[in-house]
């Protein structure tokens, strides 16, 4: 979550205050993601050194100061806008590695260490679907939150019920795995207007 | 008070080498108002217990009550005749009819137990009206989007008296919208009191539910525990 980036979002709405910047992030994401005041103003502190935003020297400091946005601002937000977040290469994902731990150790099923983490998962996904159950009242940012992070939750149990499958047929082969190799990743290109 | 409940259930296919164990030893109760997932890979054993608790298949051994009734204490007719008056099925096909509109689907069940056509076409068209259906009531299935064709199929297996809906993959065909809003019918089902048993693989649908079983090999292996209120949950959120 670039906090720098969704303040200049807002920005280029116009000026605004280094309180209401808050107000409305909070307010855009869902109030899913609180931010205390100090991130928005060290943020804009840095914004302000990178030239990208400018502030109102008529003002006091403290929360009456206004910021504006400025061309490079406005350059970077859409670049940023365009660039798609780093998928090329596997995060280190704990569920992942507990999985494969949990596979070479002697004593230990698998299945039930995946149907730990399956049911964990899928508690989580219901207290996110009980968020949503109350259409009235339910703004647009929110349900968007709501929804990708079930998606993401959702991702996850897909991955364990495929690993759970994949070691089952495994196991009824009785077929030896072959020794791992290293396995090429995607080269994926990350920075927009990279294209030729 | 449960008013499906499926004590020690065993479900066995075949004879000698090619006997299948589809359900094992399965207890589950579904009290009225609530809505239990079963969730399970291809395989688990989730559409027997399904067809099994919508009497529609006799278990090996044990015993299914509905309404506190054992199903084996009832005659063949006496189970088509709960199948009708008190139990609504969904399936991930629909299976509407087609030579009939929409409307005829749903009153049909109304009409094969004797309400008079009159009345079950008022009820049908109240049903249609509730799902956001009213002017597609005289539509044919094939005129219909498969979100409308399932939202049919709900209102079907609600109408009249009903107490009991089970759903087999209700979604299976459904983009995520249309997922949702099948889900939302079902949820707004069991407000009216209904108590409800989906089955499926899909953890979106079954996170709709206040209990999901898990099944593996043809047994309940896990279960969730009941979930906490929407309130607790956002006080939970890490501050980021």
């Amino acid at each position: 979550m670039s906090i720098r980036h969704a303040l200049l979002a807002l920005l280029s709405e116009g000026p605004k205050y280094g309180l209401q910047l808050r107000q409305e992030f909070e307010s855009r994401t869902g109030e899913v993601w609180p931010l205390n005041v100090g991130q928005v103003y060290t943020t804009l502190q840095r914004l302000e050194r990178d030239g990208l935003v400018e502030s109102d020297d008529s003002a006091d400091e403290g929360p009456q100061k206004g910021f504006h946005i400025t061309s490079d601002g406005e350059a970077e937000l859409a670049g940023w806008l365009r660039t798609p977040p780093d998928f090329s290469s596997p995060p280190r994902d704990e569920l992942v590695i507990k999985v494969l731990v949990a596979l070479g150790l002697p004593g230990v099923d698998v299945h039930e260490v995946v149907q730990v983490h399956r049911r964990y998962l899928v508690e989580v996904m219901q207290q996110w679907t009980r968020l949503k159950e109350d259409e009235s009242g339910f703004d647009i940012n929110f349900a968007l939150v709501v929804d990708a992070e079930l998606f993401r939750l959702d991702s996850l149990i897909r991955w364990l019920d495929m690993a759970d499958g994949r070691l089952k047929r495994a196991a009824a082969d009785a077929v030896t795995a072959p020794a791992p190799q290293p396995f090429p990743l995607p080269k994926a290109r990350r920075k927009a207007g990279a294209r030729p | 008070m449960s008013y499906l409940e499926l004590r020690d259930i065993t479900k066995v296919y075949g004879e000698g080498a090619a006997e299948v164990h589809a359900l094992q030893r399965i207890d589950l109760s579904v009290d009225a108002g609530s809505l239990v997932a079963v969730m399970g890979t291809s395989g688990s054993g989730k559409s027997t217990l399904l067809t099994i608790a919508g009497s529609l298949e006799d278990p090996t051994s044990g015993e299914v009550y509905v309404g506190g009734r054992p199903l084996s204490s009832l005659s063949r007719n006496a189970k088509a005749q709960l199948r009708r008056q008190s139990i609504g099925y969904v399936f991930q096909d629909y299976n509407l009819l087609a030579g009939l509109s929409a409307v005829e689907n749903v009153s049909l069940p109304l009409e094969l137990d004797g309400v008079a056509a009159r009345k079950a076409q008022s009820a049908a068209l109240e049903a249609l009206e509730d799902f956001g259906l009213k002017d597609r009531a005289s539509h044919y299935p094939d005129m219909l989007s498969g979100g409308e064709r399932q939202r049919v199929a709900i209102a079907r297996a609600v109408v009249g008296k009903r107490q009991l809906l089970l759903a087999d993959e209700p979604s299976g065909a459904l983009d995520s919208t249309n997922a949702e809003a099948v889900m939302r019918l079902i949820l707004a089902a069991c407000h009216r009191g209904m108590a409800a048993v989906v089955v499926t693989h899909d953890a979106q649908l079954a996170s709709w539910a206040d209990r999901v079983v898990f099944l593996r090999d043809g047994r309940i292996v896990d279960q969730t525990f009941p979930v906490e209120s929407p309130e607790a949950v956002l006080a939970d959120l890490p501050n980021q």
